[in-house]
């Protein structure tokens, strides 16, 4: 198995951890870190697609690179932002968490 | 093949800098200019936008515009067909509409200091603005994530505006919602690109082939979409959302951004890849839109707040836009056809843009005035907000569908559409949902123009401008059927190469 194949199965594991985490987990904190897992493994995947599309001797293709710093910069964004919600909702209540008068994040696991 | 840019390419490149342009200068003047450059901003959006929207109809041609000169798959092209200069047009009359009526709630030079409120509004309603309009202009699939995550974060801070724990819960939820979505977004993407080493929409519906990675990143890509659009069963974040938000932000959210989305799933099946999709697939899209239309309007009939069952209304209209899918697949090619069915759908989205926006703005105006939005005790308002009420009926009409109104003219397209093809069971979906949208529209107006038993008093004064700007967009989506007559064939304007895969 070469580096490249390894990286893309780390990647393709750490999408299933985060996806799985982003679902069940209640707790919007330990959500907006599962979708930290889950966007590092989608940044590994295109570190692997990098590797293997690379030709005429570059070690690596530049563009999903340029993608994926991109995509690192919104994700960083992304965090921020939902960070910032949790905060204000915890200042506003005590708690930070999704499920107040209705059951709501109990539906979202099935969805 | 190479694309050239277009004469008249670079109103594209304007279509989009002009409002962050906005949105730099806002955060450089202060929050207390805010509103002057939004108003000198949005109007302006209006006017490229129509200016586009013109030219395509005129020449009958795509714009192009290529960025730095850059070809694909390299480079990134921005490109306006019939689909994007129409809905981008809809979106900018709506953003600008709702822009003068929100000037009440959000002048920002009401108050000797900057409040955060319509720094935000004013901020985010631009930002929005250029996010849709680099979602209908964007030429590849990473311009488009790019954009969709933009439009994201513009939309997430209106939800909770006023800053109440039950909003910021509700804007919580939704983020984590369009989060998960572009991350699944994202991994199509760069899926597709393992697979094609371009994400150029016209230069991927060349190379697409029937494999595994392909349909793989094909529904992940859709899963995300369908998640921010708020497609049934995914639509749980919507309402608390789009009835907690203030009016104005209520109206874009409902009106404009669920849109941004929805427009994505249309390019991504029927530009990158109409062969992909199958008879089974259109049918599950169909069905999941059947869903939405039975589920949403079962649940919007027993609200008993207005705003939430105008919520609970988007989420059934959602469901009709993914109706076209199963109406547009041609079962002798095995491929989405892009005609009258696409035009309908189209049109629905652009007349529900323009009705939901009417009806949000009218339900914040009798909020305003009754001081509460309980459908039950709406007697009367018809009485003291004349002109809004007739707004509201209007915008319904419009979403029932009955003539002359935009979604009239989508529905019967639509119809027509299922009744060439033979699918009935569709058109029973339709006729059922007209039904069910016409009985929560009653349960409204029938309170809303029952004489109450004391005159009802307004609680504050309702600026006749408001009132106007809520008429002006109803009254738009009851033209949008007779006006969409003449220009309703631009919306077939399509980039060449695609037609050549579609024809």
């Amino acid at each position: 198995m070469s580096d490249a194949t390894l990286f893309g199965l780390c990647g393709a594991a750490l999408v299933g951890i985060g996806l799985y985490g982003l679902i069940t987990n209640p707790e919007p904190l330990r959500k907006i870190l599962a979708f930290n897992l889950l966007g590092s493994g989608v940044f590994l995947v295109f570190g692997f697609i990098s590797r293997r599309a690379a030709a005429d001797g570059f070690p690596g293709d530049p563009v999903p690179q340029a993608m994926v710093i991109t995509a690192i910069v919104v994700a960083f964004a992304a965090t921020a932002l939902a960070i910032a919600l949790v905060q204000r909702l915890l200042e506003q209540t005590g708690r930070a968490t999704l499920s107040s008068d209705e059951p709501v994040s109990a539906d979202k696991s099935n969805s | 093949m190479s694309d050239a840019t277009t004469s008249g390419g670079i109103l594209l490149v304007l279509a989009i800098v002009l409002p962050a342009a906005g949105v730099l200068l806002s955060l450089v003047a202060g929050g207390r200019q805010v509103e002057r450059i939004a108003l000198i901003l949005l109007p302006s959006n209006l006017i490229v936008a129509s200016v586009i929207f013109a030219d395509l109809w005129r020449s009958g041609r795509q714009l192009v515009y290529i960025v730095g000169d850059w070809q694909p798959p390299l480079g990134i092209t921005l490109r306006a067909d019939g689909l994007s200069a129409a809905m981008m047009l809809t979106t900018a009359v709506v953003i600008c509409v709702i822009g003068m009526f929100a000037h009440a709630d959000f002048d920002s030079r009401a108050q000797p200091l900057e409040t955060r409120e319509p720094f935000v509004f004013w901020v985010m309603l631009m930002g929005i603005g250029c996010a849709m309009n680099l979602i209908f202009l964007g030429g590849d699939l990473f311009t488009l994530y790019v954009a969709l995550e933009l439009l994201t974060f513009a939309a997430v801070p209106l939800v909770c505006l006023d800053g109440r724990a039950e909003t910021i819960q509700a804007a919580l939820r939704y983020l984590l919602f369009a989060l998960l979505g572009s991350i699944l977004y994202l991994v199509g993407t760069a899926l597709l690109y393992g697979s094609y080493a371009t994400l150029d929409i016209v230069l991927l519906s060349q190379r697409v082939r029937m494999e595994t990675a392909t349909l793989v990143a094909a529904v992940l890509m859709t899963v995300g979409l369908l998640a921010k659009t708020a497609l049934f069963p995914l639509h749980l974040w919507l309402p608390p959302a789009h009835a907690g938000a203030p009016a104005s932000a209520s109206a874009v959210l409902s009106a404009v951004v669920v849109k941004g989305s929805f427009f994505l799933v249309v390019r991504l099946w029927f530009g990158v890849m109409p062969g992909m999709l199958g008879f089974a697939g259109a049918q599950l899209i169909g069905a999941l839109g059947a869903g939405a239309i039975i589920f949403g309007s079962v649940v919007a009939l027993q609200q008993k707040r207005l705003k939430l069952l105008i919520a609970y209304s988007t989420v059934a209209q959602i469901g009709y836009l993914f109706l076209m899918f199963p109406l547009a697949f041609d079962p002798v090619s095995a491929q989405l056809k892009s005609g009258g069915a696409l035009t309908g759908g189209m049109l629905l989205a652009m007349s529900h843009a323009t009705a939901k926006a009417a009806m949000f703005m009218a339900a914040g105006l009798i909020y305003a005035g009754l001081g509460h939005d309980r459908v039950a005790e709406l007697g009367g308002a018809a009485r003291a907000l004349p002109m809004t009420m007739f707004a509201f009926a209007i915008g319904g009409v419009c979403l029932i569908g009955l003539p002359p109104s935009g979604g009239f003219l989508a529905k019967w397209l639509l119809l027509d559409a299922a009744v060439a093809s033979g699918q009935w069971p569709w058109v029973l979906v339709m006729l059922a949902g007209g039904l069910f949208t016409s009985g929560y529209m009653f349960i409204v107006l029938s309170r809303a123009y029952q004489s109450p038993s004391e005159p009802v008093k307004l609680r504050v004064a309702v600026p006749k401008y408001r009132e106007a700007a809520v008429l002006t967009l109803a009254v738009l989506s009851l033209l949008l059927g007779l006006v969409a007559l003449g220009p309703v064939d631009v919306l077939q304007v399509r980039p060449g190469a695609t037609m050549a895969v579609l024809r």
